[in-house]
């Protein structure tokens, strides 16, 4: 990775909106440089999306997310990247990971409402084959998510002029 | 009651700062985005932070030695040779204050006699003269140019300087124009020191914060300077450590021993939390290459980049700042006064930038801004001094 290609991918991550001009000023690098690595970033899938941190709480959208531990036996025919993909497939489940500890997957799943999420869990996740146990926590407060706090939001704690 | 007759006049007659108003302005307005900080954005590291919490924890809450932690001092010690090839004994050598602005009170109040003339470069940090006239000294103001990046010249240390001159503040990198001195430019002034056999007061505080390639060089390594320089500096702006108030002050025994005798009669020593964090700022940043130093300020440097820019681009001129975290953009064009400017942009827009003038009257025509400031709010603000400039 060059500092170009870490300075870039900072800034984006802080702000994906930053024009490619003020990129190229903030990094001191053209804007025909800061576009092409950009390009190479996208294409080598370091750089996945573009998208906003929204606080769905403070919308009208209902919803109701769950993180679930699961606990799989890989088969031959498939090990944990299979069974995760045949998991990630379902429209319900936002993000799946792979975990060390007393439980092998962690789901975080999102659905409109509490008897839509049940459904999901005993409907489609539990009854594949290689799944042997879940355990479901229901999200009840986002405090900080990706460097984001989401409650009150922090202040600025300086003294607004000082020498 | 009266109390003029109570009170010193020499100090009664020092006018109230320039900073101090916009504050006071600046306070009563809401939702206003401050480019007028003059301190990191960054919070402390958590580790070091963490270091002083389990100091606290396990009771740490005494008095340390006048001069400091020994270990603090050792750090100090490995610090300054291993990044700057300079030599100083932690036992004798090294001062550990509440802050470097304590270190410049006391190397005035050890130096100056009543009288005595101390030069202080402009536009420069506001408490240089202040601390001079609180001494018993003269300050002497020398000019710095835009025309000239804002560097010390000798030509205009010549014209400042007088029999009763006994030393010189050197304040690089410097805020709060930015400006930075290269070898080529200290060599010229330590001429000029020799010539007048001078002491220098270097305040070095930014010294990590150069940019853009540029290294900072120390005065104390100007040939012939090591024996006649105080080298300061601390670790408010490198470590984003200003609330723990700690700093240092290196130099010949001699000095640093009556700096000591003033600091042990009036302070007794430097905050015990703020020692053994600091303390600890050094050891981790010895042994991982200073990354949370090197990570702050490559942010600093994008910040940096996108002010000077955006000035540039509104039409404003604006000298290119290699150190520290301030620009210092002329608004000559606007034909707006430096405080008409800020008072304005305030009043209009929300935003807050410090008057030149608050630095010394070469500030004139010129305003400071600070980017250590979230980048969001940093393209807000700069986007509303843009339509400031426009309906001027």
């Amino acid at each position: 990775m060059t500092k170009l290609e870490t300075s870039l991918l900072d800034l984006l991550q802080e702000d994906c909106r930053l024009s490619l001009e003020k990129l190229s000023v903030m990094t001191g690098a053209s804007m025909e440089e800061v576009a092409g690595t950009i390009d190479g970033l996208e294409k080598r899938r370091i750089i996945l999306r573009y998208a906003p941190m929204i606080n769905w709480d403070l919308t009208d959208r209902e919803r109701v997310e769950a993180m679930i531990e699961v606990r799989v036996t890989p088969q031959r025919d498939m090990g944990f990247d299979a069974i995760a993909r045949r998991i990630y497939c379902f429209d319900e489940v936002k993000s799946v990971f792979l975990m060390s500890g007393s439980y092998d997957l962690l789901v975080l799943v999102e659905a409109r409402t509490l008897k839509e999420l049940a459904a999901f869990v005993s409907g489609k996740l539990s009854p594949l084959e290689t799944v042997t146990g879940t355990a479901t926590s229901f999200v009840l407060k986002r405090y900080k998510e990706e460097g984001v706090i989401f409650d009150s939001g922090e202040s600025d704690r300086r003294l607004v002029v000082s020498p | 009651m009266n109390y003029d007759r109570f009170l010193n006049p020499r100090i009664t007659a020092v006018p109230p700062s320039g900073i101090r108003r916009f504050f006071d302005l600046a306070a009563t307005m809401k939702d206003t985005i401050s480019l007028g900080v003059g301190e990191p954005d960054f919070k402390t590291p958590y580790a070091i932070r963490n270091v002083a919490i389990e100091s606290l924890v396990d009771g740490e809450t005494q008095y340390t030695a006048n001069r400091g932690l020994p270990e603090l001092r050792e750090e100090i010690s490995l610090y300054l040779s291993g990044r700057y090839a300079l030599s100083y004994q932690p036992e004798n050598e090294i001062l550990v204050t509440i802050g470097a602005s304590e270190a410049i009170d006391l190397a005035l109040r050890a130096i100056i006699s009543p009288g005595d003339e101390v030069l202080v470069p402009e536009p420069s940090y506001v408490s240089y003269s202040p601390g001079v006239i609180f001494a018993g000294g003269v300050p002497v103001g020398v000019m710095t140019r835009e025309e000239d990046n804002f560097r010390l010249l000798p030509e205009y240390l010549e014209q400042a300087v007088t029999p009763r001159t006994k030393a010189l503040i050197l304040p690089y990198p410097n805020n709060p124009t930015g400006a930075v001195m290269g070898r080529k430019d200290l060599e010229a002034v330590a001429s000029f020191i020799l010539r007048h056999d001078l002491f220098v007061i270097s305040d070095e505080i930014y010294s990590e914060l150069v940019y853009d390639g540029h290294t900072h060089v120390p005065f104390a390594s100007v040939p012939g300077m090591y024996e006649r320089t105080l080298t300061i500096n601390g670790f408010s702006k490198s470590f984003a450590m200003t609330g723990w108030r700690v700093g240092y002050a290196c130099g010949a025994p001699e000095m640093i021993s009556v700096m000591n005798k003033i600091h042990q009669y009036a302070i007794m020593c430097a905050p015990r939390q703020g020692q053994v964090a600091a303390a600890a700022a050094l050891r981790s940043g010895r042994e991982n290459g200073y990354e949370e130093v090197v990570r702050m300020r490559d942010s600093y440097d994008r910040r940096r980049r996108l002010m000077v820019g955006a000035f540039r681009d509104m039409g404003l001129h604006c000298f290119e700042p290699y150190g520290a975290f301030y620009a210092f953009p002329s608004v000559r064009s606007t034909g707006l006064s430096s405080e008409e400017f800020c008072s304005r942009l305030l009043r209009e827009k929300n935003v807050a930038a410090v008057p030149g003038t608050a630095f010394g009257p070469s500030g004139e025509g010129n305003i400071r801004c600070c980017y250590a400031t979230s980048l969001d709010k940093l393209n807000i603000a700069l986007d509303k001094i843009a339509d400031f400039v426009r309906s001027c």
